[in-house]
């Protein structure tokens, strides 16, 4: 569904991306996993077209897509939530939901991804008329969810989606995501939360310093060599 | 000396800059380029009632609708031809352009046209008044109450209602995220520029109708009128750009009243040192924007 070859992407002097290749098919749920700087977030900001790669192609369904404008390849069903939400602080939370569906203009569709928010996340239901800007935290990251799913996207990307929220969230978030998957949405998962990005995800790439370090399925993942320090990188930045 | 006629003269006054205001807002909460050659589509528009009154057996109405027209067009058509080309470079280069539109549009006119003054010809109604409470009010000052706030009210609307008015809204917020969500860059600058545009073709009509003549430069003070009430109010809202129009149209009608005559003359000096003082203990305006008060949790 997506594919990713050869992927080099700078900011300015500081290269980013040295070559990543990755691969999404129809219904699967795949990790970008990684220290800070790895290039994850990058990544995705590739795809959805608000970073031009200097090198490398980008298919989506067939379609090359990389140079295309971020509204474009909105159109073409590609949804991102991007890390740190950015949700629309002055519209309502209405609003936020409704621009969401920009891109699909009939009224029964709207009105079922709607309902469907309102029974994934209830909250947004109490404070459907309150400023983005008002809400908390976790709040807004539902929020940010759910005005992606109001596209009914063909893939969903998510940056971080767990940063900085409360553990019991964290495990909301994860559930969440675990539904979505089951419900057939593809997703591509950036996390730094390795050990329960594992427990859900049917792959996962591990990236490092622009590169991918190594790819496979969780069980995979979990005995590869390299994957350990990754991992304990992640672990011991989790008890500072 | 607080009386009827002070009360109509502040709202006409008022909601009128706030217009002028507005025009200038909606594209700098979007673009953050403070357009200066805002004050020449009132220019366009001036110069439109000129032609078509002059030149023209056209019915007023019609003309007006025109001038409003043919403003909102030479607005969308600079930001296609000047702005759109430099738009994704710096934001300098977009300052530097909007002054050289401006110079070439004054320019244009005083080639074109005349660099004297050119009477248009107005409606009689402009002239006439009404006995109101035993004040005279000039039906000028009433219609541009009405227009005004029908403007405001209509600009609310489709800021509320509407798809394309949240996207505004959302787009003076997060332009990069809204374009993620697919709306068109281009939709979003281009409405942008063409409601600035209607704003100030409505707004010539009623500036032109209190000298009843146009010049190549009779710009400029409207674009300074804006740029300071956008000040005072907030760059980055538009209730701030119309409290600011209202903020200044009171403070310039009391100085009006309570200056001494020989101090008159210098009323816009008195003025500006009361947005010194604003932009020393309120730089971000006097209503701050939404943006300012997420909440962390």
């Amino acid at each position: 569904m997506l594919t990713l070859k050869d992927i080099h992407a700078r900011y300015g002097a500081i290269t980013a991306l040295r070559g990543i290749s990755i691969e999404v098919q129809q219904g699967e749920l795949v990790a970008l996993l990684g220290v800070n700087g790895a290039g994850k977030s990058t990544t995705l900001a590739t795809v959805a077209g608000v970073m031009r790669p200097w090198q490398g192609t980008i298919h989506f369904q067939g379609e090359a897509i990389m140079g295309k404008a971020p509204e474009q390849i909105a159109r073409l069903g590609i949804s991102l939530v991007p890390e740190g939400r950015d949700i629309f602080p002055s519209l309502t939370v209405e609003e936020n939901l409704r621009l969401g569906a920009y891109t699909r203009k009939e009224r029964s569709e709207y009105r079922r991804n709607l309902d469907e928010n309102f029974a994934l996340f209830p909250v947004l239901k109490e404070r459907l008329q309150q400023p983005g800007g008002t809400l908390s935290g976790g709040e807004q990251q539902q929020l940010a969810i759910a005005r992606a799913l109001m596209s009914s996207p063909r893939l969903l990307m998510l940056d971080e989606p767990s940063l900085g929220l409360a553990p019991a969230l964290v495990d909301q978030i994860f559930e969440l995501i675990a539904r979505l998957h089951q419900r057939g949405v593809t997703i591509l998962l950036v996390e730094q939360n390795v050990d329960r990005s594992l427990e859900i995800v049917d792959r996962a790439y591990l990236l490092n310093t622009g590169l991918i370090e190594t790819t496979g399925t969780p069980e995979q993942l979990r005995t590869h060599a390299d994957f350990e320090g990754i991992y304990m990188g992640d672990k011991h930045r989790s008890k500072a | 000396m607080i009386n009827l006629e002070f009360v109509i003269n502040i709202l006409s006054l008022g909601s009128l800059y706030a217009m002028l205001a507005l025009g200038l807002v909606i594209i700098y909460g979007i673009l953050k380029l403070v357009n200066f050659a805002y004050g020449e589509l009132i220019m366009i528009g001036g110069y439109t009632l000129y032609l078509l009154t002059g030149f023209t057996p056209l019915p007023w109405l019609v003309i007006a609708f025109l001038a409003v027209i043919v403003s909102m067009c030479t607005s969308l058509l600079t930001e296609l031809v000047a702005f759109r080309p430099v738009r994704t470079k710096s934001l300098t280069a977009m300052l530097i352009t909007s002054f050289a539109v401006s110079t070439l549009l004054q320019n244009a006119a005083l080639l074109i046209i005349s660099p004297r003054a050119r009477a248009v010809t107005l409606p009689r109604i402009f002239q006439q008044s009404i006995m109101i409470a035993g004040t005279d009010v000039p039906w000028r000052n009433i219609l541009t109450i009405v227009v005004s706030l029908t403007m405001l009210v209509l600009l609310t609307l489709l800021l509320k209602r509407t798809v394309l008015g949240i996207a505004l809204r959302a787009a003076a917020d997060n332009f990069r995220m809204t374009r993620m969500l697919g709306v068109p860059a281009n939709t979003v600058i281009s409405s942008a520029f063409a409601i600035s545009g209607i704003m100030a073709g409505v707004v010539s009509l009623f500036w032109i109708g209190r000298s009843a003549s146009v010049t190549p430069t009779i710009g400029a003070p409207p674009l300074l009128v804006a740029f300071v009430a956008t000040v005072i109010g907030g760059m980055n809202s538009l209730t701030g750009a119309v409290v600011g129009g209202f903020v200044y149209a009171i403070m310039i009608s009391l100085l009006g009243i309570f200056l001494p005559p020989e101090l008159l003359e210098f009323r816009e000096a008195f003025m500006f040192i009361f947005v010194i003082v604003i932009l020393v203990f309120r730089p971000e305006g006097l209503i701050r924007s939404k943006t300012t008060v997420e909440r962390i949790g």
